[in-house]
């Protein structure tokens, strides 16, 4: 394991931001730390930079006991949310600042700058200072800055969370081709699911100070171990005392099928997803989506009666609630 | 004056001439006639008797005394204040702990506490009757620094404070991950970013500096010679009578003064901070 932080606790005052947390990540792998926001997500984060001491607990890098150490010696790259730069130093000097604190000597220092710069795409930008760059470019400065010192662990601290949709997409998508390329060992903290899905090979759902989940992000959507991780990490709805994905709630409109009743009570055309809110008539809305082509085989009208059932092929496994 | 015309009244923050004029004249007005007017009638009264008279009376061995002095005393203050209040708003910007919200109202007591009080305080504390009497203090140049720095204490932290306080510390932290040793980062991330802020807090704590009366007149015993700073000079030229020497050296405090203001006016423009 490149990384393992055993039962980790840490308060702060009155609140308990990780309350004996483990997680273990794979040698070069990219892991999604996932949660809302005040779930401890960032603290463990933290905790394994060394940025904050935990309470308890232990902290292993490449198998090495780290807990006691200082952030400056456990060779880790930490990039913030808001890019960190150093204002008063050129693009060039920020990714070159891991290598002249090691007094690296300066040819290659520059030969490594100018090859990290190309890497991340700000080869023609280096004498600029981080002010006159764009959030985007400022955040892949600071990836560079924390490649330069070839750190055991990359640690990204919701890279992409003081940027623009547009912007984070591209980087999304950009980070994971960077990944692939570098291999470096990546955890990166984020509070949107469809940003862990996309880019991580394993997700660990956080809530209140604990660990929910620690699965491939296909497991964490298909089988979620608690109603919490089902609910964070996708759409859910009600059907009778059932927490389902509305994509697997069924709608039939021929009689005589088994199924309940419900009534439906809106239709939302969504582009090529259709959203029906359905009422049964004892029992709480739900919601069923459709795709398109689904909707308009049913020709169901608003107030019409309908039955519904869960798919029971396909079904997202219910978690057992706790 | 003339009433404000319907289509200028669409343009609210737009006033006619002839209300800006008066209202630029009135302030200017103002400050002619309670800082040029003065300030000008010392250099004035100064020079009246002509240049070599006012040179003679400003290097006399008590007023180059004086001066030197009150150089000596800015040297040693200001830098200490320099020190101290940058590792005060380091501590306030980086840690919270029991008394913290006391310890940032103390920084002010010295704008609040009329210098002649700071004056006595030293007095109760390192005079003969005090809590630790000793002769090398009061009536001596130990004593006039202390003053000194106690008056100044609060511009550099008041400046370094709220640049440490809106950076925050994740490029402090940022280098410490990718390597820096404490006193790296110090010098290469902190010092550099509150640069303009301890540039401020230094030239105000020396004009303050430079130009202290009631704390220094009450601890120094304004012996000649010995312990009269120029301010105190000033004063002792007055009283005895001596208006050119006065004057003079009032118009050595002031050049001293406006030096400090000009530099920092310069800074201020290069920084595009007016």
């Amino acid at each position: 394991m490149a990384i393992e932080a055993r039962n980790i606790s840490k308060r702060f005052g009155d609140y308990l931001a990780l309350d004996d947390v483990s997680v273990l990540v794979p040698e070069g792998s990219l892991t999604a730390l996932l949660g809302p926001s005040g779930s401890g997500k960032s603290t463990l984060l933290r905790v394994i930079a060394g940025l904050e001491v935990p309470d308890a607990g232990t902290v292993l890098i490449e198998g090495e006991d780290v807990t006691r150490r200082p952030a400056r010696t456990r060779e880790v790259g930490f990039v913030f949310q808001h890019y960190a730069a150093f204002k008063h130093m050129t693009v060039a000097d920020n990714v070159a600042f891991g290598m002249t604190v090691r007094k690296r000597p300066k040819d290659q220092v520059r030969a490594r700058v100018s090859e990290l710069l190309e890497l991340v795409g700000l080869a023609h930008l280096g004498k600029r200072y981080p002010s006159q760059l764009s959030g985007g470019q400022r955040q892949r400065m600071a990836l560079a800055r924390a490649l330069a010192v070839e750190p055991r662990v990359l640690l990204l601290d919701e890279p992409f969370g003081a940027l623009d949709a547009r912007v984070r997409e591209e980087l999304r998508a950009w980070l994971r081709r960077l990944h692939d390329e570098v291999h470096v060992t990546t955890i990166f903290v984020t509070h949107d699911q469809e940003e862990a899905m996309e880019i991580a090979e394993q997700i660990v759902v956080v809530n209140e100070g604990r660990i929910e989940q620690s699965a491939s992000p296909a497991q964490i959507y298909d089988q979620p171990a608690t109603p919490f991780v089902m609910s964070f990490v996708g759409p859910v709805t009600r059907v009778g005392d059932r927490l389902v994905r509305p994509h697997d709630v069924q709608v039939l409109t021929e009689p005589g099928e088994s199924g309940e009743e419900a009534v439906v009570t809106r239709i939302a055309r969504l582009g090529f997803e259709v959203r029906l809110e359905l009422l049964p008539p004892e029992g709480e809305p739900l919601t069923a989506q459709l795709s398109r082509t689904e909707f308009e085989q049913l020709e169901v009208t608003e107030g019409q009666i309908v039955q519904i059932r869960v798919d029971p092929t396909g079904v997202t496994k219910e978690p057992v609630s706790s | 004056m003339k009433l404000v015309s319907p289509a200028r009244r669409d343009a609210p923050s737009s006033r006619s001439p002839s209300a800006t004029l008066l209202l630029r004249s009135v302030a200017l007005g103002y400050l002619a006639a309670l800082l040029v007017v003065p300030v000008g009638m010392v250099f004035y009264r100064a020079f009246e008797k002509g240049f070599g008279t006012a040179w003679d009376a400003v290097t006399t061995p008590p007023a180059q005394h004086a001066f030197f002095l009150t150089i000596t005393v800015a040297l040693i203050a200001v830098p200490a204040n320099a020190i101290f209040g940058v590792l005060t708003a380091w501590v306030l910007a980086h840690y919270d702990f029991r008394g913290k919200r006391l310890l940032d109202v103390l920084i002010d007591l010295p704008f609040a506490v009329s210098p002649v009080v700071v004056g006595l305080a030293l007095i109760l504390v390192w005079g003969r009757d005090g809590w630790f009497p000793s002769t090398d203090v009061i009536f001596s140049t130990p004593g006039i620094v202390l003053a000194t720095i106690f008056v100044s204490l609060p511009f550099v932290v008041r400046e370094v404070l709220p640049v440490l306080e809106e950076e925050g510390t994740d490029q402090e932290q940022a280098a410490a991950t990718l390597g820096a040793r404490g006193w790296q980062v110090f010098w290469r991330i902190t010092l550099p970013t509150i640069r303009w802020g301890l540039t401020y807090g230094v030239i105000l704590s020396t004009a303050r500096a430079i130009g202290e009366f009631g704390a220094v007149a009450v601890v120094s015993g304004k012996i000649q010679g010995r312990t009269e700073t120029l301010t105190l000079y000033v004063e002792d030229r007055f009283q005895s009578l001596d208006l050119t020497g006065a004057y003079a050296a009032g118009v050595v405090l002031a050049l001293l003064g406006v030096t400090v203001l000009a530099i920092m006016t310069l800074l201020q423009r290069r920084h595009g901070r007016i």
